[in-house]
């Protein structure tokens, strides 16, 4: 048993804080938001030589090979920074499924091309009626002899305007919200009767409402009928993608608000020398240590493949998103009027920290998931407990 | 970064699975339930662990500890919970244990350890005064030296089992001179002296734990003292970070809270399980969550030990979250024993009664009240860490 990062992984993490550092001050950062698609194209090809865009692929398409470690190490810096480039859209979760389910052919094509850079992907999935439930789809997939065409509407779609290449999930069978009965299709944002509706989200990335009029998928990925089999567990990585990312933001804006703290006077003295101020510090110091402890929990049952894994994941995303709430409330609140402003990034922090509640399921959603799991009649839970235990 | 457990750790783990399964027997956990065979039911269990040679795992080798890893410490806690089984009472073999190995001299540690080791002495602590709670620096029980010995006038306070204990171990003022932390001396104190006397305290779990222990001209050998005159303060400090972490208590909840499910499972509302209803269901996983980071905190605080460092800023933490988790299951259980929670049992049997753990649902709430208030109050622990974690 060890917490520590490997000397590759350390690597990782300080040419990411080196490039946050040079990069993603305050004024670069809302310089960067304000471009097309809301982020630096420029970025992104650094991002590309540094080798970042390679990291959990695998080596025979010239990827890194990396675990749930080396993700969990660059989204954890990226929040630090609040890094806007669409890592988890492009490269988790559209290289991720590409990685998962696609033909040798199609791989070998396309992974080379999002480590270099040169592709944007977006996975659109959720539509207007599914909420925080994924397999709500009625998007739908219809055969004609070997050709497929696509109807329906995706909603909130991350990087939906700026991907070159978008995965559909669409419903080729099976009813509204099964899990079976989905499939997963290729398709070229420019194809036919693809449109789409771009708008910013409120930490400035961008996302798209798309519809699909009698489109015409390039391939399927993976089997058909068979796509949950495939999304559920990039999701389950993204999840753990974006716990290590509201990490790092909620550890970032943790100190701003300390160190505000400590030089602010009121009443002659700092205002961190206040006790009911204090012991809200330290609230939002233990919730962040929570965050950590959890995070480290679901990595590595994840990089195991322990029976743990579902239980520390569900607990993982309730608990980042109790937490986003309560240290972004408490960073308002304890930097007084400043905390309401535009002048300081405290605001952004905590926009990105309420996006990242919603994403993949709020709290709620995942401890409703967690009680089932775990109150469930023939509690599986209980016993792989006691054999962990 | 892993958490798997090794080949060795694994065949560790099943030696003390065997263990707990022929050592911590039914009648003997029956025996330890029951105030007023408990004292000797323990004693038992302490001596079945001194057989093995666990009786005291954390000390060094050559004084009867063991050499296991972190990872072996942590595995054994977790199966000896799972099983039920207490820790060894903390007062003697972890408390003045660490402070005779650390700060006592050889004679003390050949007179000591040895009978704590065997269960042949009961201690207890004597820090908290009428006047020094949470500010335990303000306390006043003074020693005099006259002579060879030294004179011991006043009151210790909140004294758990002082009543079944052999010796007490004692911050006295030696000094008024300086700061209110330096002139505090280290004594052990043989319960028998003339002029000490034990007061009860009947607290609001129907139980005797707590005294009020007084001094009225008790004289104690100063081959009794600890170090150094006036040093007492520095040596009980070190004893309180040891006390955080072992107030934690994460094996215990974790096997609290899978007792409260399956006792939740069985209560039947209106034909609908409890453990079915949403908001008993939230009120359940947001301690099981909670209890879930806490078991990783403490694993990082364990694995910075093992690697010689200082535990990290996280282990401020385990005392004040780890309370409030047991304090949040015990309140649970006592809603889950509904209006059964209000009986008591006497001398009924559980099947008399007709319930088989509401007697100690209200008791262990009202019991574990205290864990907040006890090893410097949680808002004290606060305080520390916010002055030495957060710099403020």
């Amino acid at each position: 048993m060890n917490f520590n990062l490997s000397e590759e992984q350390n690597q990782i993490r300080d040419s990411i804080a080196r490039f946050v550092q040079e990069h993603y001050s305050f004024e670069q950062r809302n310089a960067v938001v304000a471009q097309e698609h809301g982020f630096s194209a420029q970025h992104w090809q650094q991002f590309a030589e540094l080798g970042w865009l390679s990291i959990p692929f695998a080596e025979e398409f010239d990827g890194f090979g990396g675990g749930p470690v080396d993700t969990m190490v660059l989204m954890q810096e990226f929040g630090r920074g609040l890094v806007a480039e669409p890592y988890l859209a492009t490269v988790l979760m559209f290289g991720g499924l590409l990685q998962a389910g696609a033909t040798e052919a199609i791989k070998t094509e396309y992974i080379p091309r999002i480590i270099s850079g040169e592709l944007h992907g977006a996975f659109a999935y959720l539509e207007r009626q599914s909420r925080y439930v994924m397999t709500d789809i009625t998007t739908s997939a219809k055969k004609t002899g070997s050709d497929w065409v696509l109807n329906g509407q995706k909603s909130v779609v991350l990087n939906g305007a700026a991907a070159d290449k978008l995965i559909v999930a669409a419903r080729s069978a099976g009813e509204q919200a099964d899990e079976s009965g989905i499939t997963l299709f290729l398709v070229d944002a420019a194809a036919e009767g693809v449109e789409r509706t771009a708008y910013r989200m409120t930490d400035g990335q961008e996302a798209a409402n798309i519809s699909f009029n009698n489109v015409t998928p390039e391939a399927v990925i993976g089997n058909e009928g068979e796509g949950y089999a495939l999304m559920a567990p990039v999701v389950d990585a993204a999840r753990l993608a974006v716990s290590a990312n509201a990490l790092g933001a909620m550890e970032t804006l943790n100190a701003q608000t300390l160190e505000y703290c400590k030089t602010r006077e009121q009443f002659g003295v700092a205002i961190g020398s206040f006790q009911a101020l204090q012991h809200r510090m330290v609230d939002t110091f233990g919730a962040c240590e929570n965050v950590k402890s959890l995070l480290y929990r679901a990595v590595c049952a994840a990089q195991d493949n322990d029976e743990d894994a579902r239980r520390s994941l569900l607990a993982l995303k309730v608990m980042v998103g109790r937490a986003g709430k309560l240290i972004g409330g408490e960073a308002i609140q304890l930097h007084g009027g400043m905390g309401m402003t535009d002048e300081l990034s405290v605001g952004f922090f905590v926009k990105r920290l309420m996006i990242i509640n919603t994403l993949f399921g709020d709290a709620d959603y995942h401890q409703k998931l967690f009680a089932e799991l775990v109150n469930a009649p023939v509690s599986a839970a209980d016993a792989s407990n006691a054999v962990a235990a | 970064m892993h958490t798997r457990l090794s080949e060795e750790d694994l065949a560790f783990q099943a030696e003390v699975r065997a263990f707990l399964n022929e050592a911590w027997t039914e009648e003997l956990a029956e025996t330890c339930a029951n105030k007023t065979t408990m004292k000797e039911g323990v004693e038992e269990w302490q001596r079945r662990l001194y057989k093995k040679g666990w009786m005291a795992p954390h000390w060094p080798v050559e004084h009867g500890g063991t050499d296991w890893t972190v990872t072996q410490s942590f595995i054994y806690n977790l199966e000896r919970a799972s099983a039920g089984a207490p820790e060894a009472v903390p007062f003697g073999v972890t408390m003045v244990a660490s402070v005779i190995i650390g700060y006592g001299n050889d004679e003390q540690k050949a007179k000591f350890l040895p009978r704590i080791l065997k269960s042949e002495d009961w201690w207890c602590q004597g820090y908290s005064e009428p006047g020094a709670g949470s500010d335990l620096a303000a306390l006043k029980t003074r020693a005099d030296l006259e002579g060879d010995e030294y004179v011991i006038n006043g009151s210790k306070i909140w004294t758990t089992y002082a009543q079944h204990a052999d010796w007490i171990f004692c911050l006295v003022r030696t000094d008024n001179s300086g700061r209110k932390q330096e002139g505090i001396t280290f004594l052990l104190i043989d319960m028998k002296t003339p002029g000490v006397t034990v007061r009860p305290i009947d607290t609001i779990d129907n139980f005797h734990h707590l005294n009020e222990v007084h001094f009225d001209n008790v004289r104690v050998p100063v081959e009794n003292r600890i170090g150094e005159e006036g040093k007492g303060w520095t040596y009980a400090k070190s004893l309180l970070v040891q006390e955080r972490l072992s107030i934690a208590e994460v094996a215990d909840s974790k096997r609290s809270l899978t007792q409260l499910r399956e006792q939740a499972r069985a209560e039947v509302n209106g034909g609908e399980s409890l453990l079915q209803d949403p908001l008993f269901a939230k009120r359940l996983t947001d301690i099981e969550i909670d209890l879930m980071a806490l078991e990783y905190t403490e694993l990082r605080a364990l694995a910075s030990i093992a690697e010689g460092k200082e535990p990290g800023p996280e282990s401020s933490l385990l005392k004040l979250q780890g309370t409030e988790i047991q304090q949040a299951i015990q309140e649970l259980r006592m809603d889950v024993a509904a209006y059964y929670s209000g009986t008591l049992q006497g001398d009924l049997s559980a099947a008399e009664l007709g319930h088989d753990y509401a007697d100690n649902a209200q008791k262990s709430y009202f019991r574990g009240r205290a864990s907040s208030i006890y090893g410097g109050s949680n808002e004290v622990q606060k305080n520390i860490t916010a002055k030495y974690v957060l710099g403020l």
